[in-house]
C-alpha cells in the first residue's frame, strides 16, 4: 500500500515536471494547449468561423474547381481517381506528413499532391506557395475541418520526428534562438504587441492578413526562421517535413480548423 | 475563373433590414510596388463595386489602391420586394465579374 502511494506520488511529480506543451489530451490531464485561434481577437475568430467572410474559403472554392480540372499528359483530374473529396479526403490532412507507398522518406501534404501530379497525372510539379497548389491544399485540408489531429502510428516516422524535435530545440540564427524558446518557454507572453502562440499547426494553410493571401506551414516556418535571423532552408528541404512531423505530433488530438485566419 | 462568396438571406420579411456580404478573390495590386525584376508591377485593382436589387441600384462604392487584396464588402438594404440581387465588380485590365442571388420577401 505504501509502495503504491509512493508510486502515485512519484508519477505526480514527474507529470508536473513536464512542460506545458507536452501535456497532451491523451495523457489524462486537462488539455492546456491553445490553438492560435484562441489568442486572436473576437473579430478575427468570427471571421474564421464565417465561411463567407473567411478569405481562405475563396481558395477552398478555387481548389474545388481545380479538383475536377484535368491536368497533365494523362489527362486526368484529381476527381477521376479520388472521386468526391468530401469522402476520399476526409481526415487526410489530419494525419499527414506520412510515408507514401514504396518510399522510405515522409512527405507533407504538398509533397503528396505533387507526387500525384508527377506520377498519376504526368503533370509538372507545382512550386511551393503556388496559388493552385495552395488552393488544392486548402480544399483537401478543409475536408478534415473539425477532426482531431491524428499522426499515423508508422514506426518509420519516429527518427524523422526526433530529428524535427531536435531542430525545434536547436538554437540558430544571429539571434541564437530556438523554436522552443519562444513557443514553449515564452508562449502566451508578448513579443512586441503580439501574443506568442504555442505554434500548433491547427489551421494550415492559413489566410494571414499580413500576407493578404493564403500561405502554407512552410511559409510560416520560413517566416520564423527569417525572424530569428537564420537562413531559411531551401523550399524542398526535408527539414520542413521533419518539423511538421514533430509539430503535428505535439498537437495530436487538437482540432483542425483549416483554412485558418491569422493576423 | 472568378471566385466570389456572397452571403445574403434567402428570405426576408417585408420592410426588414438585411445584411449582404460579398467577398471576391482579387490581388488588388497597387501599381506602386516593384517586382523582382525592379520594374513596377502594373496597377490591377477593382475600381468599382455596385449592387442592384431588381435592377435598382442599392449600393455602390469606388475602390482605391489602398484597399486590401480579396476585398470584403458588407452593406445593408431594406427588403422591399422579392427578386434578384446583382453584384458587379469592375476594374483594371478588363476585370468584370457578376454574381446574383435570389431573395424572397414575404
Amino acid at each position: 500500500m505504501t509502495a503504491l502511494r509512493f508510486g502515485i506520488g512519484l508519477a505526480v511529480v514527474f507529470a508536473a515536471s513536464l512542460t506545458l506543451a507536452q501535456v497532451g489530451g491523451d495523457k489524462g490531464g486537462v488539455d492546456k494547449r491553445r490553438s492560435g485561434t484562441q489568442d486572436m481577437g473576437e473579430a478575427l475568430q468570427r471571421m474564421q468561423d464565417d465561411d463567407t467572410a473567411n478569405p481562405g474559403m475563396l481558395f477552398v472554392q478555387l481548389g474545388s474547381q481545380l479538383w475536377t480540372k484535368k491536368a497533365g499528359a494523362a489527362d486526368k483530374s484529381c476527381a477521376d481517381c479520388h472521386g468526391a473529396a468530401a469522402a476520399s479526403m476526409k481526415g487526410v490532412a489530419a494525419r499527414y506528413p506520412a510515408i507514401p507507398k514504396g518510399a522510405d522518406t515522409p512527405v507533407d501534404l504538398e509533397g503528396r499532391i505533387n507526387l500525384c501530379r508527377t506520377e498519376n497525372q504526368k503533370a509538372e510539379r507545382l512550386p511551393s506557395e503556388n496559388r493552385e497548389l495552395l488552393a488544392l491544399l486548402a480544399y483537401v485540408a478543409h475536408q478534415s475541418r473539425g477532426m482531431p489531429i491524428a499522426p499515423p502510428a508508422d514506426p518509420r516516422l519516429g527518427t524523422f520526428r526526433d530529428q524535427g524535435a531536435e531542430i525545434y530545440r536547436r538554437r540558430q540564427g544571429q539571434l541564437n534562438l530556438s523554436c522552443a524558446i519562444c513557443h514553449d518557454d515564452n508562449a502566451g507572453k508578448k513579443l512586441a504587441g503580439v501574443t506568442i502562440p504555442e505554434a500548433h499547426p491547427t489551421g494550415y494553410p492559413i489566410y494571414r492578413l499580413e500576407w493578404q493571401g493564403l500561405g502554407s506551414l512552410k511559409r510560416r516556418l520560413r517566416n520564423c526562421l527569417v525572424g530569428i535571423r537564420a537562413e531559411a532552408y531551401a523550399y524542398d528541404a526535408p527539414e520542413y517535413v521533419m518539423l511538421e512531423l514533430f509539430l503535428m505530433d505535439r498537437a495530436k488530438g487538437m482540432t483542425l480548423e483549416s483554412p485558418g485566419v491569422r493576423p | 475563373m472568378a471566385n466570389v462568396l456572397v452571403n445574403a438571406p434567402k428570405t426576408a420579411k417585408r420592410g426588414a433590414i438585411v445584411e449582404i456580404k460579398a467577398l471576391i478573390l482579387h490581388p488588388m495590386e497597387t501599381g506602386f510596388r516593384p517586382g523582382t525584376n525592379g520594374q513596377i508591377i502594373p496597377r490591377n485593382i477593382v475600381e468599382r463595386f455596385t449592387a442592384t436589387w431588381n435592377d435598382a441600384e442599392i449600393f455602390s462604392m469606388d475602390m482605391s489602391p489602398a484597399i486590401s487584396a480579396n476585398p470584403f464588402v458588407s452593406f445593408f438594404a431594406v427588403a422591399a420586394e422579392s427578386g434578384t440581387i446583382r453584384l458587379r465588380w469592375t476594374g483594371d485590365q478588363g476585370f468584370a465579374v457578376e454574381e446574383q442571388v435570389a431573395i424572397a420577401v414575404e
